[in-house]
């Protein structure tokens, strides 16, 4: 103990050291003193970049759309003007609309009723080296290759197919055949249907909806729901009455995500689906082969509304809390 | 009932366990699919297995350019997003300034809207001011969207150092530099790796804002997305499928592995 | 002598909030020096101002006599032990501790001597090569202690540095520090809320009140002879009596304090007062006796082994004159 003493008595040095000078010494010095200075420095090259280029090209987006084409020349007319929004009410662009949004509707019901059991057992059930394998069983699927995920439909919706294949065994073929002689659902095989479309909306989307519902339900006490069986409920009732308005919000959260993701996309429909149009895909031929910006951009216009709108009401169900 | 709640029921068990196999089945298939002898249809089961098409799709030059591309544009692209979305977690983690939540609605918002939109707005502006083309075109877009997964990463581990983590530091003696060398670096760190392998994944894999914002170049996804729609050579787009999966999961269980004992794991907002 | 800490005149606002109001101190060197106050009253902030973490909106402060605003805290030979210790989690205990020496270019066999040397004159020898993680908080704070000392400070200032460990691990820890500012003769500022701290282990004590310091003295006289209602309530468990209780039972019209070991049960002596017992405390000891005296509580301590009164019993008390502290103006 007397040889640490020693070493460490108070020592005879300064009590402010002087200035280590050099330009990184007097910088350090100016951020102490300055810290809204750093801050500023920090936040500069960030806002900076967003501001620009993403800010930026959703004015020039916006802007655009407030432009019109000359039916004649093809030329775009750079003057002010509706008449482009007003295009977008002509029957056969608000047929492209309203199918999108039923779609988006449809694709996000069921992404719930399927992701629910999945995050429920993850969230209730799962512990320590189960629970790592289910999170992970989510988020590899998340951010596996999004297009190899459509790709794997193709193989797997083509009529000759492992789908086709799989029916055929089970003696099933006549059901698969019944539901493509459907009117709107059906069509020649399921790759060019809706019904396809919408198997693989579900499926892209699908862990988009798991996440945060399981985030929600973690958040709910055991003891809840214990308490609710105890009182004499039985399992539907426990689900519908303590179970479903707690796990709402993580539902309405997930539920963001595959409302939007699914009225902006284009590729799926394209690759998966009839010809029949989508929000996306009259955007991207607008801007491309027709080379009618303006009208592509009053399209866009449409999903930021409706998500407006969307996230103006989950907001109000608190579904925030549970991102 | 209560021994009903310990245990999870059988169709909760059947129910989940069907959604899990939902979600992997179509990508294993991919797997197989690499390996199969027919070459015109999608024909289940495959008549026959063989690694030719590998050899075949080694030997592919706009293979090989469009990997190269995709590389670039992500490596780049993570770079830029590295700084950005750090030094922006630094700033909103560290201290409280009127637009605060402004700027980290800012950030979000390029992966909350709809990809499509980022995508046409991008174009438009790039048409609007008459620049054109390129590989930075590419960039550009990408690294906005990357920004978001490395600030989600790292703002949650910024907020555990920031405070008086970093004023020990300086009470030892260590300058700003020395802190953010020696301190706030090594806290950080695997929260960065973890967010520049996701950006790297995100980037590598895009394809909505891509199309928007590429000319005449071809990133891997754009590739394949013209085999999908045009297909030439089925069975080299099923190996380059392959390929993309083997190239994603790899970054995405590193991060996974880097960040699963803090306090949030990486990857849960794509 | 010069004073190891001086403040002349400091102010610290945030906004409209007066954290330090126009604070004059002066700390001597070689003291064991005790900022006390309740949660808000700026103790924390003088200590940090010393550190160098908070920049003062006014006034003058010196460390040994040398200017100390417009320093930055790496350039201030002040050393801190924080209240969450704030130990480096990437770093085992003994890269830790070097940290000081490592950042000011000490080469690595020396700094790594120099811990060891730390380490052992906090009795943690040989854990050096342990996580802050795998560490008891006691043992943290040794080595938050021992981060600090190796850097042989000037002015080692503690941030409530035992309020996180239990009852047992705190009675040590204060004797240990004791002993350790002894043999090192380095000036120690301590902020804390615990007035039995402050007292047992400081030379002398600011009480500090709403960003001022209510009163700086040493323990006794903190303890004994407070100046204000303030100090008596918040330093003992001394009585406060109002003037006219007071000047009704001889003293003059103000307020003063009367300590409860001072209060004595009595029989039939002159002067003796009438009291209730309203409940009675079991402090080890010592019994807490809380009194009605024509209305007016007063808090009594009887001695183990004395007889002790039953609740609501009618008994009679004294005190001498001499034990009434008189205070400072109606505070």
């Amino acid at each position: 103990m007397s040889a640490a003493d020693m070493t460490l008595r108070a020592g005879q040095s300064s009590a402010i050291l002087p200035d280590r000078g050099g330009v990184a010494g007097a910088l350090s010095d100016l951020f102490w003193k300055r810290p809204r200075f750093l801050l500023v420095l920090m936040l500069l090259p960030p806002v900076l970049w967003l501001g620009i280029v993403y800010l930026g090209s959703l004015f020039a987006l916006l802007l655009q759309s407030f432009f019109s084409i000359d039916e004649f020349s093809g030329l775009i007319n750079r003057e002010f003007t509706l008449k482009t929004y007003g295009e977008l009410l002509l029957p056969a662009n608000l047929d492209i609309i309203m199918r999108t949004i039923t779609m988006a509707a449809c694709v996000t019901i069921a992404s719930a009723i399927v992701a629910f059991p999945i995050a429920y057992y993850a969230a209730r059930y799962a512990r320590g080296k189960w629970k790592a394998l289910f999170y992970l069983g989510v988020m590899l699927p998340l951010w596996s290759s999004y297009l190899v995920k459509v790709y794997a439909w193709k193989l797997i919706l083509a009529k000759e197919g492992i789908l086709t294949w799989f029916l055929g065994k089970l003696h099933l073929q006549w059901l698969l055949d019944a539901w493509l002689s459907l009117p709107i659902v059906g069509g020649n095989s399921l790759s060019v249907s809706f019904t396809g479309t919408f198997i693989v909306f579900v499926y892209v989307w699908l862990p988009f909806m798991i996440l945060p519902i399981q985030a929600s339900l973690e958040r709910v006490p055991v003891n809840l729901i214990e308490a609710s069986s105890d009182l004499g409920a039985n399992p539907a009732q426990t689900f519908r009455n303590v179970l479903f308005p707690l796990a709402l919000p993580g539902i309405v959260a997930g539920s963001i995500f595959t409302f939007s993701l699914t009225l902006g996309d284009y590729i799926i429909p394209q690759i998966i689906g009839t010809s029949r149009l989508f929000i996306g895909q009259a955007v991207y031929a607008h801007q491309g082969t027709a080379g009618n910006i303006p009208l592509a951009a009053a399209f866009t216009v449409v999903p930021i509304v409706v998500m407006g709108f969307y996230l103006w009401g989950a907001k109000r169900m608190g579904a925030f809390d549970a991102l | 009932m209560r021994s009903d709640l310990a245990r999870a029921s059988l169709s909760l068990k059947v129910a989940a366990a069907a959604g899990l196999l939902f979600l992997h089945v179509p990508i294993l298939l991919i797997f197989v699919y690499a390996f199969t002898t027919e070459e015109k249809s999608y024909q289940w089961p495959p008549p026959g297995f063989t690694t030719q098409w590998l050899a075949v799709t080694w030997n592919r030059p706009d293979v090989w350019q469009a990997l190269g591309l995709s590389v670039q544009v992500a490596a780049i692209s993570t770079a830029i997003a590295l700084v950005l979305g750090t030094l922006c977690a630094a700033a909103i983690s560290g201290s409280r300034f009127f637009g605060r939540e402004a700027i980290s609605l800012l950030v979000i918002l390029p992966i909350a809207l709809p990809g499509i939109i980022t995508g046409i707005s991008l174009r438009s502006a790039f048409s609007l001011m008459e620049i054109p083309f390129s590989m930075w075109t590419i960039i550009l877009g990408h690294a906005t969207f990357c920004v978001v997964v490395v600030y989600n990463n790292a703002v949650a581990r910024f907020r555990r150092v920031s405070g008086s983590l970093v004023e020990a530091s300086m009470d030892l003696g260590a300058n700003s530099f020395q802190t953010f060398r020696y301190c706030i670096l090594p806290n950080i760190g695997t929260a960065l790796v973890a967010g520049g392998m996701l950006a790297f994944a995100l980037s590598f894999d895009e394809v909505i804002v891509t199309t928007f914002t590429a000319g005449q170049q071809q990133t891997l996804p754009i590739w394949m997305l013209e085999e999908l729609v045009r297909p030439r050579q089925r069975p080299v787009t099923n190996v380059v499928a392959m390929v993309v999966v083997l190239v994603t999961l790899l970054p995405i269980l590193a991060a996974y592995y880097l960040t699963r004992d803090g306090d949030q794991v990486a990857g849960s907002g794509k | 002598m010069t004073n190891a800490v001086s403040f002349k005149q400091v102010s610290r606002h945030f906004g409209s909030v007066r954290a330090v109001d126009a604070v004059d101190l002066d700390i001597g060197e070689g003291e064991f020096f005790a900022m006390l106050g309740p949660s808000g009253s700026g103790k924390t902030t003088c200590l940090r101002l010393i550190a160098g973490f908070e920049q003062p909106t006014s006034g003058h402060i010196e460390i040994f006599g040398q200017q100390a605003e417009g320093v930055p805290p790496y350039r201030r030979n002040v050393n801190t032990v924080f209240q969450d210790y704030a130990l480096f989690p990437h770093l085992n205990v003994l890269d830790n501790v070097s940290y000081g020496l490592m950042v000011k270019g000490v080469g690595k066999a020396e700094r790594h001597r120099d811990a060891e040397a730390a380490l052992e004159l906090v009795k943690l020898p040989g854990y050096g090569s342990r996580r802050p993680s795998q560490l008891s908080g006691g043992q943290r704070q040794r080595v938050a202690l021992a981060r600090a000392l190796v850097n042989k400070p000037k002015v080692l200032l503690l941030d409530e540095p035992l309020g996180a460990l239990d009852l047992k691990l705190r009675e040590n820890m204060q004797e240990e520090l004791k002993s350790l500012q002894k043999s090192l003769g380095i000036t120690f500022v301590f902020v804390t809320h615990d007035q039995g701290e402050a007292l047992s282990m400081a030379n002398r004590v600011a009480v500090f009140d709403q960003g001022k310091i209510m009163q700086i003295g040493s323990p006794e006289d903190i303890y004994q002879r407070p100046n204000s209602r303030f100090v008596a309530d918040f330093v003992g468990s001394s009585n406060v009596l109002p003037p006219d209780f007071v000047a009704k039972h001889g003293g003059e019209r103000r307020w003063a304090s009367l300590r409860p070991e001072a209060v004595r049960i009595v029989d039939g002596e002159a002067g003796a007062l009438d009291a209730i017992v309203v409940s009675r405390s079991y402090l080890g000891g010592t019994t807490r006796l809380s009194l009605d005296v024509d209305g007016q509580r007063i808090n009594a301590l009887v001695p183990a082994g004395h007889p002790l009164p039953e609740e609501g019993a009618l008994i009679r008390i004294g005190f001498t004159p001499r034990d009434l502290h008189l205070m400072d103006g109606a505070q």
